[in-house]
């Protein structure tokens, strides 16, 4: 798409009725409308007058035509038989039989399947319900009877295929979504097999119930339904909702109280709809389904919005459809009568400034590198999007799809100023912290690391790798924030032994005498004590940046084994050295902001242990490390058990304290006004 | 409107007793609960879960545990070794069987409530069937070694299940005999530590699901023997459970205070597969929680820590209003506080003994908020002890000071007390009339000349008292049309003239107390009296029910005021009537006959009649904010609610002039030191 001002408009004659959707060949961009059930009407975006492009009369009325990418166009006949359009155009006269007697199609869609074109249509006889599967190349047609549903019938079909198996989504009219499963591969060849549905999703939420009209698939777990939703006692609205079929929720709801014709469809994440007499066009993202965003509790979730539309009116005042050419085709629900290319520069004057973001994203794939930036800085300045953050996620997936495509680009700043300034998330852009990891941009990751709450373990642990393995050299070079270790790490001297102002001596009479034994060990071994930070200031802040991210153990803990042992045994110094940097003080807290907590130290600590405690132990080098830790944990842990007794005693104090409160009786005065 | 110099009372040291068990009344929506001391308190979740209905304890009953039988029969059992049948119209036992296995640890009743099953300390279950007027001994189970600890009945009734200490038995219910023996067991480094099954229950599929002192809920299959699942909820003992009716949710609650919900659920979404899935937890309780009930809608608790907690399930509640909201209740819904006026006194009533001070008194004045310098500290007069193991029903002291009443199940005391400088005397009236016991409630008159005492089957006697201590019985009210129902609630008019009385079927009756006739009964309405008092001018009886509606009946007139067609035309304001604890006390300010002072356990309102009631987008506490602003603004702001919430949770409030009012404190935390230390959870460390 590259505008949205209509591409062309054009009209079959007065007294003619386009009888079914307009569809686009994709491989010679020829556009195929079918008027008065039989005519057939092919004609190229050259073409001004519709009277005069190539015209078949048919010998049998057409159902719908499917286009298909990477297949041609397929023609599927009111009488059930299928025939792709060269074929056809071959003979237009050839005898089209009607294979379902007097069945009629209720819907049809059209799938490539590997290379070849599948076909599936339903239709109804007598408040039956049948299924048809054709494969056009293996010309095998399959009957399926759907399973009877007491008092009420399918209003919508949609299906999606997966794995060689259709799945096949019906919208019944009472209120519920059921799914059905066809398979592909059918080797026994007896008619009629009753398929048998299960129950998906119902569409009742807190007493108010969806009565859908069309609905469409939006991935494995999400379904968007247009209807309308009405409460005991309430009028009912018209509106478009997104659900879950994992967690049974309604993701989102959004109002259209302009009423809308019932029909609904969707491209490339995005919705189009018409609402009132507008097309509405409506940009979406799902995220990765989760419990957490199933009950709204995350962060950051994105919510379809309006994003642009097309103005019915402008286009002219007489009630026509505009088939709003996108790579696909939209449907046309009723004639048009005039030509509107005189129109065409009002409209585009009416929309000046209602690009979406895919379309500028698609306007500038093949841009220049400058180009592509300046247009992307322009594009996040204006703020005040309605779908900013799904467009932020859009910007950030072309940019990386670039600098996959071409290695020696890599926008590193750009990069840095987006993930800095916008609340992105993981998910929102998976391929980021990809690149990142390939191009080691400790910073970029340092700062994904920060700001991402939904980072899986795998990447987490591919991090903390490349900062393991990164050279203190290169990192001398490289800009890392060093705000987390600013405070108890001397960034000039690290060399030397410095003790920094902040830290307080918290640690009483008995604890100095419990660490004694730890104390000597670390005049004799200055090099093992913990003390002095046994990595750079750069690579403290970015392991820093790995022990704040969230993590969940299990699936930590494998990638974690697969860490080399001398970088384990590096890690866990440094983590050694936080430990004893954190007990200095009475709170337990390192100085300075952004730093790792106690207890995030404590379970890296704990972790990398168990999930290399048998090399480390073996490693001579590691000898000293071990003891000294062990040593100074079971120090922490007496006194903390001391803690725990001054407590209970101090509580007791407190107990009997308050009992003898002598705030028992006063005289107060009170003013009531 | 006016300043009031404040009693601000903390001194009333009472400590209610824990919740020891919970049984709900499936249909009925009513909940019986046992405290520790043995009283037992009805809630009825239809009146605004207001507690309807008390009896009190006495020492040598302990109840452990409550179950309904046919229908509405309440049943306790306990460790004196007895099966208890509650008379919840007369409030008191009705009659008790012995249950012949030694001390009781818990009963439960089959579905129908036609049988009861207890579980003995000789490790013997016996059968009772309920029959007509009292239960009769059926049969014995199997017996096994070890105290029964809990059971549970098959909801076919054909099999129960026992918990003991290590094991779980599965008895059938026609032969009698073991059908499963469950060994539960708890092994660690070696040392086998003994683990007691501290609660259970049997799902229609024949799971049984066990609860037990390593924090443990498991699930059995009953038939083959074996463990299902296992979950471990807590370090410390899953004390109790309870099973929805639908078996897809249970709620089990432990020593740490914490109760914790369990759901069925599928495992994938359209799954048929279900497993028990640990959901939400609650930490409502400081304390043990010793009882738990799942009913339809919410999730009832009950501590040591004396709280009883509802909470509703969120999911299954359709819309806001009383049901939605999650309620704590941990003092009574009715008075234990009686004010002498005159004499400025305070009678406060414990489970044993009353206490009687006098309270002290400054000679300063001062602004809004200030503290006034005493010039005499209050003073403990007289602590009278009950004697024997019955605790108090009710208490009174007359206006003068000088008469002390009260009343356990079977005695009845009246006191004199005389004033002579500083020393007191306490004096009991002798040979007071005998008459049917316990009283329900006990009101002087306001000449303090005579008793009125409020008694079973909605009588009311009267006594006139006569100098030098004496008394004698005047006359006893009977409602016209009878009614089984004890009197609660009691008020007499200043003038002498009026007596009205409410009995446990919410009818209200007003007795001419010059003439002893009855006069009237106010139009019945379908909710619980909370409180009730009669204007000392106008003689209009001021009615509160448990739904937070307010009436002004016209005694004289024997209709409804017009203020209080009013109220009802016009509603009460949304905050009002969406507060969750009752109006325990109305008094009226003499000197302004517009006013109706009134307080539940959170706020204390003066009500001014003279003033619009507030719609629902006016503030109803408003007083913080009329307080910021100028004297002629607040014209504008006025409403008839004047509601201070500085005092809390409060036991009383009561006028004792035309500006200085009493109110009684009991701050949680002052009680919660009195209660056992709860288990200690460490804070410092990993």
């Amino acid at each position: 798409v590259s505008d949205q001002k209509p591409l062309g408009c054009w009209s079959v004659k007065h007294g003619q009725i386009i009888t079914c959707p307009v569809v686009c060949n994709f491989e010679t961009h020829e556009y195929i409308a079918v008027h008065d059930d039989k005519v057939l009407r092919i004609w190229k975006n050259k073409d001004i007058n519709l009277d005069k492009v190539f015209k078949a009369t048919l010998s049998a009325d057409v159902y719908r035509i499917h286009s298909l990418p990477n297949g041609g166009p397929v023609v599927l006949f009111k009488g059930g038989v299928v025939r792709t359009l060269d074929v056809l155009l071959e003979a237009p006269q050839q005898e089209i039989e009607n294979i379902i007697s007097d069945e009629v199609i209720k819907w049809s869609e059209a799938f490539m399947e590997g290379q070849q074109p599948v076909l599936i249509f339903a239709t109804e006889k007598d408040g039956d319900f049948f299924v048809y599967v054709q494969k056009l190349k293996m010309n095998s047609l399959h009957k399926y009877k759907l399973e009877q549903q007491e008092l009420s019938k399918p209003l919508s079909f949609t299906a999606y295929i997966k794995n060689q198996i259709i799945t096949l989504l019906c919208l019944y009219s009472n209120d519920s979504v059921y799914e059905v499963l066809i398979p592909l591969q059918q080797n026994s060849e007896e008619e009629e097999q009753v398929l048998s549905k299960s129950l998906l999703l119902k569409l009742s939420v807190s007493g108010s119930v969806l009565k859908g009209t069309s609905f469409v698939v939006l991935d494995k777990d999400h379904i968007a339904i247009l209807g309308s939703l009405a409460a005991p006692g309430e009028e009912s609205k018209e509106c478009l909702t997104i659900w879950n079929t994992k967690f049974q929720t309604l993701q989102t709801s959004k109002e259209l109280p302009l009423g809308t014709s019932g029909q609904l469809w969707c491209y490339e994440e995005k919705f189009f709809f018409t609402h009132g007499k507008v097309l509405t066009v409506m940009m979406y993202k799902c995220e990765t389904s989760s419990l957490a965003a199933a009950v709204g509790k995350l962060k950051d979730s994105q919510t379809p919005d309006v994003s642009s539309f097309v103005n019915w009116n402008t286009l002219a005042d007489e009630e026509l459809v505009v088939s709003f050419q996108s790579q696909q085709s939209v449907a046309l629900k009723s004639e048009s009568r005039m030509t509107l290319r005189s129109k065409r520069n009002t409209v585009a004057q009416v929309q000046p400034d209602t690009l979406s973001v895919g379309q500028i994203l698609l306007n500038l794939k093949d841009a220049s590198t400058t180009v592509f930036e300046n247009e992307l800085r322009q594009l996040m300045a204006k703020a005040q999007m309605p779908d900013f953050q799904a467009s932020i996620g859009c910007v950030i997936t072309a940019l990386v799809k670039r600098c996959k495509t071409n290695p020696k680009y890599y926008p590193q700043n750009f990069l840095l100023h987006i993930v800095e300034t916008r609340d992105l998330s993981y998910s929102l852009c998976p391929d980021l912290m990809a690149v990142a990891l390939e191009k080691k941009d400790v910073y970029l990751l340092q700062v994904c690391l920060e700001r991402f709450p939904d980072i899986p373990e795998e990447i987490t642990y591919a991090c903390l790798k490349v900062f393991l393995s990164v050279s203190e050299a290169y990192l001398q070079r490289t800009d890392v924030n060093l705000e987390s270790i600013i405070c108890y790490i001397d960034v000039e001297f690290n060399n030397k032994e410095v003790k920094t102002e902040i830290v307080e001596n918290g640690f009483n009479a008995e604890l100095e005498h419990d660490i004694r034994d730890t104390k000597i060990t670390k005049e004799t071994h200055p090099t093992a004590d913990g003390e002095l930070c046994p990595v750079g200031p750069q690579k403290a802040a970015l392991l820093n940046a790995v022990l704040q991210s969230t993590y969940s153990e299990a699936f930590l803990l494998p990638h974690l084994k697969n860490l080399p042992a001398q970088q384990a045994v590096v890690f866990l110094r440094y983590l050694y050295y936080l430990y004893v940097k954190c007990s200095e003080k009475i709170n337990t807290t390192l100085p300075g902001t952004r730093c790792p907590t106690i207890s995030q130290i404590m379970d890296w600590m704990c972790l990398l242990l168990d999930a290399h405690f048998t090399v480390i132990v073996m490693l001579p080098e590691a000898k000293e490390l071990l003891s000294n830790l062990h040593k100074f944990v079971r120090a922490q842990v007496r006194f903390y058990s001391e803690l725990n007794k001054i407590e209970g005693s101090l509580q007791e104090l407190q107990r009997r304290n308050h009992q003898k409160d002598s705030q028992t009786y006063s005289i107060e005065v009170l003013e009531l006004i | 409107m006016g300043e009031f110099e404040v009693h601000r009372v903390r001194f009333f040291g009472l400590v209610p007793a824990g919740v020891r068990c919970l049984a709900y009344q499936r249909n009925g929506a009513r909940l019986a609960l046992a405290r520790t001391d043995g009283a037992v308190e009805i809630y009825n979740f239809a009146a605004n879960y207001f507690q309807e209905k008390v009896i009190p304890g006495n020492e040598a009953r302990s109840v452990e545990a409550l179950c309904w039988g046919a229908g509405d029969r309440l049943f306790g059992a306990g460790l004196g070794g007895e099966i208890t049948e509650y008379d919840l119209s007369r409030l008191c036992v009705a009659h008790s069987v012995d249950g012949g296995g030694g001390p009781i640890w818990t009963m439960a009743a089959n579905s129908s409530g036609t049988q009861l099953a207890i579980g003995c300390e000789d490790g013997s279950i016996k059968l009772f069937e309920v029959v007509p007027g009292g239960i009769q001994f059926e049969r014995n189970m199997d017996r096994r070694q070890g105290r029964i600890l809990c059971l549970s009945w098959h909801p076919s009734d054909t099999y129960i299940a026992a918990g003991s200490i290590d094991a779980i038995h599965v008895f059938n219910v026609s032969s009698g005999q073991t059908v499963q023996g469950i060994m539960v067991s708890y092994h660690m480094q070696k040392v086998k530590r003994k683990c007691i099954v501290w609660s259970i229950a049997v799902l229609s599929s024949g799971t049984v699901v066990t609860s037990d002192s390593f924090g443990r809920v498991q699930f059995w299959d009953w038939e083959q023997g074996t463990l299902q699942e296992s979950h471990t909820v807590s370090t410390s003992a899953v004390l109790s459970l309870s099973v929805s009716e639908k078996e897809d949710s249970i709620i089990v609650g432990t020593s740490t205070g914490a109760t914790y919900q369990f759901q069925l659920l599928p495992v994938k979404t359209g799954s048929l597969e279900k497993r028990w899935v640990r959901t939400k937890p609650f930490q409502h309780h400081t304390h043990d929680v010793r009882a738990v009930v799942h009913s339809s809608t919410a999730l009832i608790s009950g501590g040591l820590d004396a709280q009883l907690v509802i909470r509703p399930l969120m999911e299954k509640v359709q819309k806001k209003g009383y049901d939605a909201a999650l309620r704590k209740f941990t003092f009574p819904h009715r008075r234990l506080v009686c004010c002498a006026r005159k004499a400025r006194l305070l009678l406060f009533q414990f489970s044993q003994h009353l206490e009687l001070w006098r309270l002290g008194s400054t000679d300063k004045t001062g602004k809004d908020g200030e503290v006034l310098p005493l010039c005499r500290m209050p003073e403990h007069l007289v602590q009278l002890k009950s004697k024997g193991p019955e605790h108090i029903y009710c208490s009174c002291v007359s206006p003068c000071g000088s008469w002390v009443a009260y009343s356990t199940a079977s005695r009845f005391h009246l006191y004199q007390v005389q004033y002579k400088g500083n020393s007191i005397s306490v004096k009991k009236v002798p040979k007071v009339p005998k008459l049917v016991l316990p009283a329900y409630q006990l009101q002087f008159s306001a000449d303090s000349g005579s008793l009125f005492i409020a008694s079973a089957q909605g009588s009311v006697h009267v006594l006139q008292l006569l100098e030098p201590g004496g008394c004698k019985h005047l006359h006893t009210f009977w409602p016209p049309s009878g009614c089984p129902e004890a009197v609660y609630l009691l008020a007499v008019s200043a003038d002498g003239h009026w007596l009205a009385a409410v009995g446990g079927d919410w009818a209200i009756h007003v007795y001419n107390l010059k003439c002893f006739k009855h006069h009237c009964t106010v139009p019945t309405y379908n909710c619980a009296v909370t409180a009730l008092a009669i204007h000392p001018v106008t003689n209009n009886l001021v009615i509160a029910y448990s739904d937070q509606q307010l009436f002004e009946f016209s005694i004289p007139e024997k209709q409804y005021t017009a203020w209080s067609r009013m109220v009802q035309n016009s509603g009460l304001h949304k905050v009002w009537l969406e507060r969750d604890s009752p109006i325990t006390h109305i008094t009226f300010n003499p000197k302004n006959p517009s006013h109706i002072l009134l307080h539940d356990m959170y706020m204390f309102c003066i009500l001014d009649k003279s003033l619009p009631l507030p719609d629902n987008s006016a503030l109803l506490m408003n007083q913080s904010t009329l307080k910021q602003l100028p004297e002629t603004a607040r014209q504008w702001q006025l409403h008839a609610f004047k509601i201070c919430k500085k005092f809390q949770p409060l036991l009383f409030a009561d006028l004792l002039d035309e500006n200085s009012l009493v109110m009684v404190e009991r701050p949680i935390m002052d009680f919660k030191t009195q209660l056992p230390l709860p288990i200690q959870q460490k804070k410092f460390g990993t």
